[in-house]
């Protein structure tokens, strides 16, 4: 049988190193197996996280080959072993251990979003009226599993360190998702220009692709919210009532 | 050995569907909460649940009503639930999931704009309200979402590892951080266990590497009861190929959705089987089949949907008979659906898109166009710890359960998307009673030997040079639950086991572990064992003790339902160290309860 040969990175917070480990390799197979099969064998302190090994929870993130993925859905006859393979935790958080890191930042990121807050129902019996059609699109926001991907991969957070100034990409689709739900009432617009950080998206679309759930993050999500702040903020005639307004 | 302290009027163990239900409600009550978790919060398996929750909304079908769903739950349970459990469960759940949208839950829609409904085994109208085929994860993320704003203390990535006791009452819980391996002790005047299953126990399974039975065995080692344990539910139809995958599950939606089960010889086979208590609500033919699973109110279900027990066994039969797959399973077609409808490849990928997308990407096979190869996996387990049905009080003061480790509701057999439902309609119910409790008493005192032993016990294998893996234990466990306690029993295979689990449990008290407690993994490993271990005894004595076959327990000695077994729920506890198996009584069924089954037929 095949063998293959992966190189972990290994070591705490303050720093680590690349430790090679050879294991099977066999039909089917997913990166993730193939750390659980380094644990088994030589290495049953080595870190991960992981939890459905189905694509579901959004645990397993890794950086494998370089490249951000979720370890649990990589097959290993998508990838070239006659090389080592590389395996390193998502490099925009501050390294835990092995292939952990410290995403606690995304959770205090989510408490400064305004909730959800829905309109009076529409019955009587306290229920409300959706149309599909008009679902369909924070649907596929919901999706989101929380993986941090995207964040991983945002040059704004990973090159330019903005944690402070922008949310990334991961908290504009939650945003738009509670911003074009249909009973949402909240206005979101002022946090996303100035505390959010919007205008640091230059929309270059990496977030999208390593999106495992297809969410097109870019288009449907972050550039709508993009027009929203220019039309509130920026749109001259808007401006004009404003100012009349005022008076 | 040094220890941070934390306290709170109430401790929620395990962030999924029930644990985040009842922190919500603790909090609202007013008083302060702590919520515990073992991975990161949003993670949980509740985050599987694919196909819905049940509650009889009536959007789809307006004969559905509280008193159908609580027939079909004690139908499906073979009537050894916790009536009153049912009951509550039925009235309650259509509110619980309406409150789920005013919380910003967004359900696939009926044409005029309601909650939709879909069909599953064993509920006889479309009742599962559902996200697509990923239900659980709206669930997870609507509570997670909502309870973020409530000021709720969550402790990420922290692990118990042992109740701990002022006299009977429950005080609050020794712990330890992930991160650091440091040593917590979190002070509470009521803890709430919501801990989730035992699935790691078997081999094949749907669950994650958290479902060791931790609430099960924490309850159980703090002299709670545990009952119904023998009643495991194995799903009939987790992935079976390749082998990485093996155990995931392959959601009922499908079939709900008009797929069907076949053998190798390309035999519809659950028209074989139909059992005579379900004979008058099942298809006679492929054709009523099909148009039951379109929404025709004239028409029965296929034989598919009917409870999960029976259709695994099914699958077990043709697999044993020689008539499985190439990998050992049978086929789940809903490809041929195209026969039927005209955009049969989007229409498939639109209900069923996380089943496309785990198929494409791990098995390499397009569910449009190709049969799923599929097999029975270790999904739920029924039994539990023993809950007051109201308040979910477990029979320790100041210890409440809810969810899958709590027991009662589904009886010898669950059906599917009654457990979303049981998590939020329960998961309340506890939070509120707990809420009451911690209000009502103050806190305990803190036993500092208990802290002290229960340390020494967790840093052993540490000190222990040598000793075997725990990976490679928990294995071998996995193995050998799968032979001798899986889907067919047998009282000798089930007496082995035990002998089994001796060994087992001193290969692991010899177990030894490296590195450091940063973070480790194979201490982690280690410290479950123990609940496994508990757990899988639990089982294997309850299932020796059921001398009859009934939902999720078939014992190929005692082929048939016994009714003497219907009149009391197995119990196991804790005495002088030893597990004690009895029998306590089902309570006596009201009479309006009664005739309300015999209405619903």
């Amino acid at each position: 049988m095949a063998t293959a040969i992966f190189s972990v990175r290994r070591g705490g917070r303050e720093g680590g190193e690349m430790v090679d480990y050879q294991t099977q390799v066999t039909e089917g197979m997913v990166v993730l197996d193939a750390v659980h099969q380094i644990q088994a064998e030589t290495a049953p302190d080595l870190a991960c996280r992981w939890n459905c090994k189905a694509g579901k929870c959004g645990s397993c993130s890794a950086e494998i080959n370089g490249k951000p993925q979720l370890m649990c859905m990589t097959r290993l006859d998508t990838i070239d072993v006659t090389q080592p393979v590389t395996i390193e935790p998502m490099r925009a958080f501050p390294p835990v251990k092995d292939l952990i890191s410290d995403v606690s930042w995304n959770y205090e990121v989510k408490k400064r979003i305004k909730k959800f807050k829905p309109r009076p129902p529409d019955a009587e019996d306290g229920t409300w009226r959706m149309q599909q059609e008009d679902i369909d699109r924070v649907q596929e926001f919901r999706k989101c599993i929380e993986c941090f991907l995207c964040q991983d991969v945002c040059h704004v957070l990973r090159d330019h360190v903005k944690h402070e100034e922008f949310i990334g990409p991961r908290f504009l689709v939650y945003t738009a998702a509670l911003e074009m739900h249909p009973l949402d009432t909240e206005n979101r617009t002022e946090e996303l220009k100035d505390a959010f950080g919007i205008g640091y998206c230059n929309i270059t679309k990496c977030c999208t692709k390593v999106c495992p759930e297809h969410i097109t993050i870019t288009d449907n999500a972050i550039i709508p919210l993009k027009e929203r702040v220019v039309d509130e903020h920026y749109d001259p005639l808007k401006k004009l009532v404003k100012l009349f307004r005022k008076k | 050995m040094e220890y941070k302290t934390f306290e709170h009027d109430v401790l929620v163990i395990g962030a999924g569907g029930a644990g985040l239900r009842a922190a919500i409600e603790a909090s609202a009550a007013g008083v302060s909460v702590g919520l515990i978790c073992k991975s990161l919060l949003g993670k949980a398996h509740t985050v599987m649940a694919e196909g819905g929750m049940a509650a009889a909304l009536a959007n789809v079908d307006d004969r559905d009503n509280w008193k159908v769903h609580f027939s079909d739950t004690m139908r499906g349970g073979q009537y050894v639930n916790n009536w009153r459990m049912a009951e509550l469960h039925a009235k309650e759940a259509p509110d619980r999931v309406r409150e789920l949208e005013a919380w910003g839950a967004v359900f696939d829609r009926t044409k005029d704009g309601k909650i939709l409904q879909r069909n599953f085994g064993g509920h006889r109208y479309p009742r599962l309200a559902h996200v697509g085929d990923r239900t659980g994860l709206e669930l997870i993320r609507t509570l997670q979402d909502h309870g973020i704003h409530q000021g709720i203390d969550v402790h990420m990535e922290v692990t118990v590892i042992s109740l701990l006791k002022d006299g009977d009452r429950v005080v609050g819980v020794f712990a330890y951080e992930r991160e650091h391996g440091r040593f917590r002790v979190f002070k509470a005047k009521a803890v709430i266990l919501a801990t989730g299953g035992v699935g790691r126990a078997y081999k094949i399974t749907s669950n994650s590497w958290e479902g060791t039975g931790d609430g099960h065995a924490l309850a159980y080692h703090a002299g709670a009861e545990l009952i119904d344990m023998e009643f495991i539910q194995f799903h009939p139809t987790g992935m079976v190929w390749p082998p990485s995958v093996r155990g995931i599950l392959v959601t009922e939606g499908v079939r709900g959705e008009g797929g069907i089960l076949k053998n190798n010889e390309g035999k519809r086979f659950m028209f074989d089987d139909i059992p005579d208590n379900y004979k008058d609500q099942t298809a006679k033919d492929a054709e009523e089949g099909w148009r039951y699973t379109q929404g025709d109110k004239t028409a029965n279900r296929p034989p598919e949907l009917l409870t999960r027990d029976h259709v695994a066994r099914c699958i077990n039969r043709e697999v044993k008979a020689g008539r499985g797959s190439p990998h050992g399973g049978v086929f789940l077609d809903i490809a041929w659906i195209k026969e039927k409808l005209p955009n049969a490849a989007e229409h498939i990928k639109r209900k069923l898109p996380s089943m496309y997308h785990q198929f494409m990407q791990l098995a390499n096979l397009d569910i449009t166009t190709t049969p799923m190869e599929v097999g029975p996996t270790t999904h739920y387990i029924m039994g539990g710890i023993r809950v007051d049905a109201d308040t979910q009080a477990s029979t320790l003061p100041g210890l409440y359960a809810a969810g899958e480790c709590a027991s009662g509701i589904n009886g010898a057999n669950r059906l599917g998307g009654n457990s979303l439902s049981d998590l939020i309609v329960f998961g309340k119910r506890a939070g509120e009673y707990a809420a009451e409790f911690a209000k009502a008493n103050g806190h305990g005192t803190i036993d500092d030997a208990q802290i002290e032993t229960e340390t020494k016990r967790a840093i052993e294998p540490f000190d222990r040079d040598g000793g075997e893996n725990p990976f490679v234990i928990q294995n071998d466990l996995q193995d050998m639950m799968q032979k001798l306690v899986g889907i067919v029993r047998v009282e000798d295979e089930m007496k082995e086991a035990l002998d089994g689990l001796k060994k087992l449990n001193e290969r692991t008290a010899k177990s030894s572990v490296t590195g450091n407690v940063d973070f480790n993994p194979g201490w982690h490993t280690a410290l479950d064992l123990r609940n496994l271990l508990t757990v899988s005894e639990a089982i294997t004595r309850s299932a020796i003790e059921r001398k009859e076959s009934r939902g999720g327990q078939f014992r190929d000695d005692y082929p048939d339902k016994d009714p003497e077994f219907a009149k009391f729920n197995i119990a196991a506890k804790e005495v002088n160290g030893e597990m004690r198996i009895s029998h306590v009584p089902l309570p006596e069924m009201p009479a309006e309860l009664k005739q309300v089954i015999e209405e619903m037929g």
